[in-house]
């Protein structure tokens, strides 16, 4: 069986969920090789996980020479491997680094790209969501050998161990490969709560909190959910910009969403549109979020919020 | 100093966006405009041009798309962009990504060596994110990316940005590929002056010939993915919507989660 190669995105080694949902997607396509680009020291522990969720192989390549150089090094990496292993399918991540992998590796594979996928079949094709998740498209590569890019949640991981044989893999990296560099990084303060794109529950709020997003924050608690944002919010200061939900913010698909004090503009609706549920606190009952709700109640989020989230704890 | 910004003329996402039989874009019946993303970008090529006064900076806006497409090379220009280039070839239509970025990377070459070619965060229609990168790649360019925060010094270009996980600086040399979110700040509007003004100023209009681009190697046909199939989303069945009155729609609220099992 061929294998399929899933760069695996990780912090210092922490190995981040989407890429144990790309092992589960990769199995239906073939063999599941992870590619470890990092800290030789980080590696053996990051194996262990990748082999724990189903990987046959694992390349670990050092980054001593390529940390802290944007996207070409990775794709020189990829490119390699697949010159070596001829894969069915390379799996990457659809976040804002993985979709620029993913595009300069397409071209140097001269192979077709998918991106943003929320499924991918057994066959390889893919279900992607569009214009605002207004439209559900049905794609497949047919050239070279398949790019893609997958979203968050598209499948749940599978906690079935693999062989996870290491396989050490020296990359030539070149030196226009380090033209673009980090020169400083101020790692996000973890605020406890699950990632924006992975929580299966995400409690928002927007203008109509005036500022105040502690009713917001004790629901999401209440609710084990992420928090999120409008960018009327952001733009006010009230929250940073990772927490944007929307066209320019993160694009999140929970199985529940809550809207509190958001009225539910176009670029607001391309960020949750294709939540399983939406629930929205409004005081205005014209407000657009209404249109997609499964359940709306029109009134105010300081009352409303508060009172709610008292009696989801009393009843845990 | 020689920039060039690519701007993408997008339909309308306030209107009713489709798709045609053949499962492209429909281009034709809905109203087009310059992508709102891109705006933005032209604005930083602006803002650099006037923080850097005394250089000699040309800005030139360059599009790919059908004759429609011409409005957004024009709105660039009043807004401030010296030049524009508009590539319009029957054969580009139902481009790719990958065919797209192929027809930039030549019209780049052909407008002449740039220091910075500008870009959007992404299209507001197809919306990959891929372009920029794609580009940077056909270019020989490295990429800085997703910028909230631009700085050029010299030919130094720094830039902040919110990564997944960490806020990020990242440095590069000129040439390269810069792209721009809408955290860099609103885009000016055209002024009656500048309107007038870009009516005056140059706008080129190229076909693939002119590139030294063979038409067999874009549109839908070289596309390397096909898409099988678009279906609009069933529209979502009308949900229940009570009124808060004294506290009951806390309760209706935590009634209807735990019904989902939420709770
Ligand atoms: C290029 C571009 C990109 C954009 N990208 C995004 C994006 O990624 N994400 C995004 O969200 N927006 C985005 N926007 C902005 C978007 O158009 C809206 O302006 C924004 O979503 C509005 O945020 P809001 O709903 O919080 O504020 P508003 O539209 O002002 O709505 C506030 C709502 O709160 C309600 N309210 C007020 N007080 C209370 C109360 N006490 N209790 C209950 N309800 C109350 C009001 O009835 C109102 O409906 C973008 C815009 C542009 C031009
Ligand atoms: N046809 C086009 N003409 C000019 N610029 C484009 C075109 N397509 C994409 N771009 C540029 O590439 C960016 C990202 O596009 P995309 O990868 O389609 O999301 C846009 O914001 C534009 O700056």
């Amino acid at each position: 069986m061929s294998e399929v190669l899933v760069l695996v995105d990780h912090v210092d080694g922490a190995i981040r969920k989407p890429t144990l949902e790309l092992l589960a997607i990769a199995k239906r396509l073939g063999s599941p090789s992870a590619v470890f680009i990092g800290g030789s020291d980080q590696a053996s522990g990051a194996a262990e996980k990748l082999k724990a969720f189903g990987a046959e192989k694992i390349y670990a390549v050092d980054d001593a020479e390529i940390k802290g150089y944007l996207v070409v090094p990775k794709v020189e990496v990829l490119q390699q491997l697949a010159e070596k292993a001829s894969p069915a399918a390379i799996l990457v991540v659809s976040s804002g680094e993985g979709k620029e992998i993913a595009g300069r590796l397409a071209i140097r594979l001269k192979s077709g790209l998918i991106t943003d996928a929320v499924d991918v079949a057994d066959d390889g094709t893919t279900t992607q969501s569009v214009f605002a998740g207004n439209y559900t498209v049905q794609a497949k590569v047919t050239q070279g050998t398949p790019i893609i890019a997958v979203k968050p949640n598209a499948a749940a991981p599978v906690e079935e161990a693999g062989a996870g044989a290491v396989e050490e893999f020296a990359a030539t990296i070149s030196d226009d490969a380090k033209k673009a560099q980090i020169v400083a990084s101020q790692p996000r303060q973890s605020t406890g709560r699950p990632e924006l794109t992975e929580a299966a529950i995400v409690v928002s709020g927007g203008r109509g909190t005036g500022g105040d997003f502690e009713s917001v924050e004790n629901l999401a608690d209440a609710l084990g959910a992420a928090v999120g944002a409008s960018r009327a919010a952001v733009d006010s200061g009230w929250k940073p910009h990772t927490f944007q939900v929307g066209q320019t913010g993160k694009v999140v698909s929970p199985q529940l969403y809550v809207a509190n004090g958001i009225s539910g503009a176009i670029q607001h609706r391309a960020g949750m549109q294709t939540s399983k549920t939406i629930v929205a606190v409004n005081k205005d009952e014209e407000a657009p979020i209404f249109e997609l709700v499964d359940f709306g109640v029109v009134g105010d989020l300081h009352a409303v919020l508060p009172a709610a989230t008292e009696q989801i704890n009393a009843r845990k | 100093m020689n920039i060039v910004v690519c701007v993408k003329y997008v339909p309308d996402a306030t209107a009713d966006r489709r798709f045609e039989s053949d499962n492209t874009v429909d281009r034709d019946g809905v109203d087009g405009l310059l992508s709102e993303l891109d705006e933005y970008a032209v604005e930083q090529a602006l803002q650099i041009r006037e923080k850097r006064e005394g250089e000699e900076i040309k800005v030139t806006a360059l599009c790919v798309g059908p004759d429609k497409a011409v409005a957004a090379v024009r709105k660039a220009l009043q807004m401030g962009a010296d030049e524009g280039v508009h590539i319009n070839d029957d054969a580009i239509a139902g481009s790719d990504a990958i065919a797209t970025s192929l027809v930039l990377a030549k019209a780049v070459e052909k407008i002449g060596v740039p220091d910075l070619v500008m870009c959007g965060m992404a299209s507001t229609d197809a919306g990959m994110s891929v372009v920029p990168a794609m580009l940077a790649e056909r270019l020989g360019l490295p990429q800085v990316t997703l910028a909230a925060v631009v700085e050029t010094q010299g030919d130094q270009v720094r830039i902040k940005r919110d990564g997944d996980t960490a806020t990020e600086v990242i440095g590069a040399q000129m040439p390269l590929v810069l792209s721009v979110t809408d955290q860099t700040g609103e885009a000016r509007y055209p002024s009656f002056k500048g309107i007038m003004a870009a009516k005056k100023k140059p706008l080129e209009t190229l076909t693939l010939g002119d590139l030294g681009v063979d038409a067999s190697e874009v549109g839908l046909s070289v596309s390397w993915s096909e898409v099988a199939d678009t279906a609009a989303r069933p529209p979502r069945t009308a949900g229940e919507i009570v009124k808060d009155e004294d506290g009951s729609g806390a309760t209706a609220l935590t009634e209807f989660l735990a019904s989902k099992k939420f709770i």
